[in-house]
């Protein structure tokens, strides 16, 4: 579901520096951190909110509706597991370099459970005006602004470049999803825009794809069927062959994964598909005259 | 991590799978004496971390002491498919009467593993029509049962006798992609000799490199058997625990996270500049822009700097320090362009303007036009007459 301002959070490692740091953020963005895990640290404050030794443990004080992870990469599976033992449905996960094996093992525990993860390696959630869960600048009102237009993105860095341009020319948010970088992960592009298509406050999507994989392509038969526009940028066109461009899903093997066929696949989807991320304004004007 | 051959069939081997008897080699009187003491007819394999070795003339046979010498000698020093050879696996030569392909791989459209059975082994599979591979996925928090195994194998023709060798070849594969967190183990081609036996004659294993904590000593003696691959300067950055990219273009790139450096690539080949490489101070590694922009700026082709930042997790001040120190004890006398977005942004474009007397580009666009535009302007300085 997507995150609101009535939802509650749990952040697991949440006694870590980074945790700390985006802990404090997150909730002057809105989110309401009603409590916090730590193995060992069950029975503690910090930052005024209380910290359980797990999920389970701050489960059973809180109503819990989205835990957002700091953990490191080798403790993640567990704290994962932790989660869903928990009974929280909606899990965020930060973390980058999670052996995959481990990832492919939390994602089919989730599955059977029917509980959403958000990553690996995403930047996070944002709601303009509402809440946020991870490592977004949700706090900069040049970059979020309360709005229409929900975001699809496999990059944090980029992702902010995107709704920075929005922003600028008067395009609210309603929605940044951050689905990460990885080549495993719990919600996919299609996943993400069936969210969008189903909330009531998008009026248009901005999907921000990247080479590797074929999620883009899973995508563009659902954005077919979708009477909300969509504009989008695929990243990594102008990549060498065989190299994983820093996001471990980035990479093009063999004849798959490549940003022109996502690209020939979304447009022939009728999504408009920009050249560059200065495009997307102009393209989603064009399509919001066409939609009224 | 690509695993040399010697050191996947060794593990094979310990799983309990025949692979030929054999030795690592690294000059010719070394493949004389191993083909001496095997006897017959012997096979002599280069090994780098490469494919399509066959076709490459990275796989040769030899009879006897003499020949194995003379082949390796050839072999050793020479290139195939673009890699030096400078090690030999020399194996008894097994007699081969039907070839197939076994693999086990991670597969992110189903979000789990997939096995994969072809009796068309011994060639690219890439050139095997998809209706002779018979595949499955399996769920990685289960080892993989026989009867599985045995399922997998139904449509496919390997003869009613050795249904259960080859079904048992293919747990062991996917124990083995278990034990090692791998990305893919894959035997190719999986012999049948005519005496009925299963024999690996190759085995390509990638491991992840996210799991290398698990697995250090694995790791340490696959990067000792192929050494480090990359450029200097590739190199140089892994060392630092930078992901560098070298390019054939002269506008040097400097961004932050993956997404935002590959479009900067893109957008600068879209105003018809060429980048210079790729180079990623994503997570935590935005605190290493000075060391990143100094690997940047050592590539002899740059003729002009891009800095492109847009802070999230990434605070734009630190890398904006990074940057204004690495030029500041560089002194590169190339022009640069900067465009600085996101959190921090007003003290790291304070510190651009203040430190280096630039003023950073409103527009991600207009600031790599300025990159491309200098480039050029130097080009042509350069190439032009004297």
């Amino acid at each position: 579901m997507i995150l609101r301002a009535q939802h509650t959070a749990l952040v697991q490692g949440i006694t870590g520096k980074q945790a700390t740091f985006w802990t404090e953020r997150m909730r002057a963005s809105g989110t309401q951190i009603v409590a916090g895990s730590s193995p060992g640290k069950g029975g503690t404050t910090h930052l005024g909110v209380p910290v359980y030794n797990s999920a389970r443990d701050a489960a059973q004080a809180h109503q819990i509706d989205f835990s957002v992870l700091f953990t490191p990469p080798y403790a993640t599976k567990d704290a994962v597991t932790d989660a869903l033992d928990a009974g929280i449905s909606n899990i965020v996960v930060l973390s980058e370099h999670i052996p995959v094996h481990d990832v492919m093992w939390f994602l089919a525990d989730a599955r059977d459970r029917g509980a959403r993860v958000f990553g690996p390696n995403t930047a996070g959630l944002v709601t303009p005006g509402e809440a946020s869960l991870g490592i977004m600048p949700s706090l900069s009102t040049t970059i979020f602004a309360p709005g229409s237009i929900g975001v699809i993105s496999r990059s944090g860095s980029l992702g902010t470049l995107v709704c920075l341009n929005l922003t600028r020319d008067g395009f609210g948010q309603s929605a940044f999803l951050g689905i990460g970088g990885d080549p495993f992960i719990g919600t996919t592009t299609r996943d993400a825009l069936m969210m969008l298509d189903r909330d009531p406050h998008t009026k248009a999507v901005v999907l921000i794809g990247e080479l590797g994989g074929s999620m883009e392509e899973e995508a563009a038969e659902y954005a077919a069927s979708m009477d909300k526009p969509i504009a989008a940028f695929i990243a990594g066109r102008t990549a060498p062959p065989g190299r994983k461009m820093g996001h471990a899903g980035a990479i093009v093997d063999g004849s798959r994964g490549s940003g022109d066929s996502k690209v020939r696949a979304l447009a022939a989807a009728g999504v408009s598909v920009c050249e560059t991320p200065s495009g997307i304004v102009p393209a989603l004007r064009k399509l919001l005259v066409n939609a009224t | 991590m690509n695993v040399s051959e010697h050191i996947g069939k060794e593990l094979l081997r310990r799983a309990g799978m025949n692979v030929p008897e054999g030795e690592l080699v690294s000059d010719a009187a070394g493949a004389g004496a191993v083909a001496e003491r095997l006897g017959g007819r012997v096979v002599v394999k280069a090994q780098i971390g490469a494919g399509k070795r066959g076709k490459g003339g990275g796989i040769r046979f030899a009879i006897g002491a003499t020949q194995a010498r003379e082949t390796a000698a050839e072999m050793i020093g020479s290139s195939v498919n673009g890699h030096a050879v400078s090690s030999l696996l020399v194996e008894a030569a097994v007699p081969i009467a039907r070839e197939f392909y076994a693999a086990v791989m991670n597969d992110p459209s189903s979000g789990s593993a997939r096995i994969l059975f072809s009796t068309f082994g011994g060639m690219d599979i890439e050139e095997v029509g998809p209706s002779h591979i018979h595949h499955m996925t399996a769920d990685i928090r289960k080892p993989l049962s026989l009867g599985a195994a045995r399922e997998l194998l139904g449509p496919a023709d390997v003869g009613a006798a050795n249904v259960d060798a080859i079904a048992g070849a293919l747990v062991t594969l996917y124990d083995l992609y278990l034990a090692t967190d791998a990305e893919l183990v894959e035997i190719n081609p999986l012999v049948l000799t005519g005496d009925g036996e299963l024999y690996a004659l190759d085995c390509k294993l990638v491991l992840d490199d996210s799991a290398k904590k698990r697995h250090e000593e694995l790791f340490a003696d696959a990067a000792a058997a192929v050494g480090e691959p990359g450029t200097d300067l590739e190199r140089r950055a892994r060392a630092l625990g930078l992901l560098y990219i070298e390019l054939e273009g002269d506008v040097a790139i400097l961004a932050n996270g993956a997404g935002l450096t590959m479009t900067s690539m893109d957008v600068v080949a879209h105003y018809g500049g060429r980048p210079a490489n790729f180079m990623e101070i994503g997570g935590d590694a935005y605190t290493k822009a000075k060391p990143a922009l100094e690997i940047v700026l050592a590539n002899p082709n740059v003729r002009s700097l891009l800095v492109n930042f847009c802070g999230a997790f990434a605070q734009t001040d630190v890398m904006a320090r990074g940057v204004v120190d690495a030029i500041q004890s560089l002194r590169p006398t190339i022009p640069m362009a900067f465009s600085i977005h996101g959190t921090g942004e007003e003290a790291a474009i304070a510190i651009v303007r203040d430190e280096l007397g630039i003023e950073p580009y409103d527009s991600m666009d207009d600031a790599v036009r300025a990159a491309i535009s200098a480039a050029a302007e130097r080009r042509a300085f350069v190439e032009a007459p004297q």
